[in-house]
């Protein structure tokens, strides 16, 4: 019963994302030269000039073949770099974020157009994807491994990183590892339930729930995400990229006690430009339960709030962040 | 030398990778006969022949189409290695190749290795009765059912057809003669082995039965050379690793210096984006090493990680680990002590035995307004905060995080019927379940706060009432059976008559080896008048029953009394 009515959802979604594929305006269509194995990002985005160089560089050498962005009305210039680079396409749409379930309808969209067949990473400009053995095995060699032991998703754990002193004090140039300023974050402290409908673990925790939502733990915001998928245009991601249909792809986690293979999306979020970012889109009011996310933030960051503590950890590489759980290497050794 | 021994060379995909170990191997010396699969398109085989057209050591031989799981591997060996014998007449062992494998060291020490080894077929082969390692529920059935068709090309069809035969009892009859062996298809064997089973009179219904057996490759020649070798070493030559699904785990660059030290000869199955691997490995060497293989390193390597995956790190709850319920394999991480009544009845319990034990003790971490972390800390270990709501929220992620934040250092806690008790006594559940729990119980010790808050009898009746009734529960679900932790229970009178004799018990659970011993014991709160104070609960009509006896001039025991 379940499963007939989460089917019709799906189709839901995606013949909502087609009407929702009307917004958008392509101002540079590079898909056509796509191989059949090439590995894609989809990330949209609204003024994030100053992110997108480090951003690109990341992404590029960890092996992702071709960028597809939505620019969602930014007027920072960002639409005009990004259509410059060789490897993006680019579409642009004015119309409202929250009105397509905050991109989610664009996102799906555009998966199932240009993605069919082939993996897929669906991030924001301000989260990075490690994985086991990053450093030393291009993204390539994980998706051939997923093809291998016929898995089809990759699941993460979103990880807050945060610098040490009040957000604003040290601003991140043009260009920079966000990392080298945020690189500070909690390491145990992330509560875990599972959504009964949906298959997929709900994590809350971290930093943000912790420095913002203490008295309201309820509404922290999830930080559990399936952004490495292998995409069939039947497929419909749910809310954000933390749940997809069919269900199946969600069941990123053993339940017998042993540990699949999972990794991080580092999150540089508690960048200087935070501040002005969360007046803004309150104004919009564009983002997800009202925006609830963003006032948290405004009202606690404008009395300068540290989160840095002495149980911070500060971050290393992935292996660090295996050891202490955060992912697992589950039996790619 | 190298040219006595031969190799045949199965491949599909990569061709670019089979390339460089076929020019490899052929540059030693070693004629090559290569099988590429009749699925691979013609552009790309003409590329690979093109490609090796300068080495007249190399050869191709006639093409199958190979379908994982079916007679067309073993077909594709079989033409492959009669090719080659037929071939090169001075070839006296085949080496079994996939477009996988890479050589770890040079062509002419493996060469001279086995000329050290005259007369023996290495070939892993192992009685199906004995094998431990088959998947997906087929094992003896795999020589005593027909498999017409291929796992992959019809999953559902395949499981009907297992179903259908096991109903109908099915029982093929195995050929006269031959005994079921399994074990790797990459063998090394002579060339009076394979003419032994190429020209057997009985090869053709040998052969009859094998096209239908499930996953021939790995049991024909190993079942065959059991009738015809002279000695067999029951080993691959080529190092593969298996995980936990039977599927084999790849190499990649970071594997170097692993692959390095193994001194194995032959790898699989290696990443062809594995430059590194590729680079180094096929480099011209000096052949100067008469080392044995020793991959006992790379084993344990890998069963670590099958052990990762199969069964995970204990007490570890995360994106890609979320045990049902007791299926966790630990539900915690590390020991810990639980104390019920302790800090009631003694003055500073806290501070005394973190100046006895070493490990970290708090307060009530589940009191109901704040967490009462070690020193009142407001964050404590791995991010965790002293906020109730946080903590309330999920108290067991609150309690499983904590322990997993402090491993290597032993956390003890103040519990007790005044605290949150999560959702029908979740937390209580889980540790009572958990083995790493020790819980120790002064029942009825929650009286003692509300004696002596001083507070007029009649207006804390109720609150005595209720932390009875919910300690009551406590204690029920401590005593029934299915308990894995360390739980003891006194009754706060029992306890009193001599504290020192279940201190010292506790305390050698906490530090077992420890030198120092309980010279002092922490001092007894003044409960002259307690008696007095029971009986006046009494009289309000309430009944305090779990501290057990107490006399109403109670004779206090001495609190400077020491042990020994």
């Amino acid at each position: 019963m379940t499963s007939y009515r989460l089917r019709w959802n799906r189709k839901r979604w995606l013949i909502r994302a087609r009407r929702k594929a009307r917004d958008l305006r392509p101002l540079a269509d590079r898909t056509a030269a796509l191989g059949p194995r090439s590995i894609l990002l989809f990330a949209t985005l609204r003024n994030e000039r100053p992110r997108l160089p480090w951003f690109l560089k990341y992404y590029r050498d960890l092996g992702v073949e071709h960028f597809l962005f939505i620019d969602n009305g930014s007027d920072d210039g960002s639409a005009d770099y990004l259509t410059a680079q060789p490897d993006a396409s680019v579409w642009s749409t004015t119309a409202s974020y929250a009105g397509a379930r905050f991109g989610v309808d664009w996102i799906n969209a555009l998966l199932a157009r240009h993605a069919h067949g082939r993996w897929a990473l669906v991030v924001d400009v301000d989260e990075f994807f490690l994985y086991p053995f990053c450093d030393t095995r291009p993204l390539r060699a994980l998706t051939d491994w997923l093809d291998d032991a016929g898995l089809r998703s990759f699941g993460t754990l979103i990880l807050d990183m945060y610098p040490k002193g009040p957000v604003g004090d040290q601003p991140c140039a043009e260009g920079q590892n966000p990392f080298e300023i945020a690189h500070w974050f909690d390491s145990a402290n992330y509560a875990i339930t599972r959504n009964g409908q949906y298959g997929n673990l709900w994590i809350q925790g971290g930093p943000r729930a912790r420095g913002f939502f203490a008295e309201q733990p309820r509404a922290a915001p999830a930080l559990n995400k399936v952004p490495l998928v292998k995409w069939d245009r039947g497929y419909a991601y749910v809310s954000s990229t933390h749940m997809l249909l069919p269900r199946g792809l969600n069941l990123t986690y053993d339940t017998l006690g042993g540990e699949k293979a999972s990794g991080c999306l580092l999150h540089a979020k508690f960048l200087e430009t935070l501040g002005d970012k969360a007046r803004e889109e309150i104004q919009r009011a564009q983002h997800y339960a009202g925006g609830r996310e963003y006032q948290a933030y405004a009202a606690v960051l404008s009395d300068r709030t540290d989160l840095w503590n002495k149980w911070s950890e500060r971050f290393i590489n992935w292996r660090q962040l295996e050891i202490l759980g955060l992912m697992s290497k589950g039996n790619w050794a | 030398m190298s040219a006595r021994l031969g190799f045949i060379m199965l491949v599909h995909t990569a061709l670019h990778r089979a390339a460089q170990v076929a020019r490899y191997v052929a540059e030693a010396g070693s004629p090559l006969m290569i099988h590429v699969d009749a699925s691979t398109s013609a552009a790309q085989y003409q590329t690979l022949v093109q490609a090796l057209a300068d080495l007249p050591g190399v050869r191709f031989c006639r093409r199958h189409r190979g379908e994982w799981g079916t007679w067309s591997l073993v077909a594709a060996m079989q033409t492959a290695t009669e090719m080659l014998l037929d071939t090169c007449p001075e070839v006296e062992r085949v080496y079994a190749l996939s477009g996988a494998c890479m050589p770890l060291r040079p062509i002419a020490e493996l060469a001279a290795w086995l000329d050290r080894h005259p007369d023996t077929d290495f070939i892993e082969s192992v009685n199906v009765a004995d094998v431990n390692w088959t998947k997906g529920g087929l094992h003896e059935e795999r020589f005593t059912l027909h498999f017409p068709i291929g796992f992959k090309r019809n999953k559902w069809l395949f499981d009907r057809l297992v179903d259908a035969q096991r109903l109908l009892r099915v029982r093929r009859d195995i050929p006269d003669g031959i005994v079921p062996h399994m074990g790797s298809q990459w063998w090394c064997l002579t060339r009076e082995t394979l003419q032994a089973i190429l020209k057997d009179p009985m090869r053709r219904p040998f052969e009859r039965y094998f096209r239908r057996v499930w996953i021939p490759d790995e049991s024909y020649f190993q079942t065959l050379v059991r009738l015809h070798a002279r000695r067999i070493e029951s080993r691959s030559l080529t190092l593969g690793k298996f995980d936990h699904t039977g599927r084999p785990h790849v190499f990649y660059d970071d594997h170097l210096q692993l692959l390095r030290r193994s001194e194995c000869f032959m790898v699989r199955k290696v990443w062809p984006g594995a430059d590194r691997l590729y680079q180094h490995f096929l480099a011209p060497r000096e052949s100067t090493s008469s080392a044995e293989p020793q991959p006992s390193r790379i084993d344990r390597h890998f069963a670590k990680a099958t052990a990762q995956r199969v069964r995970g790190r204990p007490g570890l709850y995360m994106a890609s680990r979320f045990p049902v319920k007791n299926r966790e394999n630990g539900k915690t991480a590390e020991p810990y002590s639980v104390f019920q009544g302790f800090t009631e009845v003694f003055q500073d319990f806290e501070g005394w035995l973190s100046a006895v034990a070493n490990c970290r003790v708090h307060g009530h971490l589940f009191a109901p307004h704040k967490v009462e972390f070690a020193n009142r800390e407001k964050i404590f270990a791995g991010g965790l905060s002293d906020s109730a709501g946080l903590r309330d929220y999920n108290p067991r992620a609150f309690l499983t995080n904590l322990l997993w934040a402090t491993r290597g250092e032993r956390q003890c806690f103040q519990f007790g019927p005044g605290d949150t008790q999560g959702r029908k006594f979740d937390l209580l559940w889980l540790m009572a379940a958990d083995s790493n729990a020790q819980i120790s119980v002064i029942s009825g010790a929650w009286a003692v706060p509300l004696y002596r808050s001083g507070r007029p009898t009649a207006e804390i009746r109720r609150e005595a009432a209720r932390l009875q009734r919910i300690e009551t529960q406590m204690i029920e679900i401590l005593q029934s059976p299915g308990t894995r932790a360390r739980i003891r229970i006194w009754t706060m009178a029992e306890f009193l008559e001599n504290p020192a004799e279940p201190l010292h018990t506790l305390f050698d659970e906490i530090a077992p080896h420890s030198q120092a011993r309980l010279i002092r014991l922490p001092d007894l709160v003044d409960l002259s008048g307690f008696g007095t104070f029971l009986q006046e609960l009494r009289n309000q009509g309430m009944q305090p029953v779990l501290m057990g006896e107490f006399p109403q001039t109670p004779v206090s025991p001495d609190p400077s009394h020491r042990m020994k």
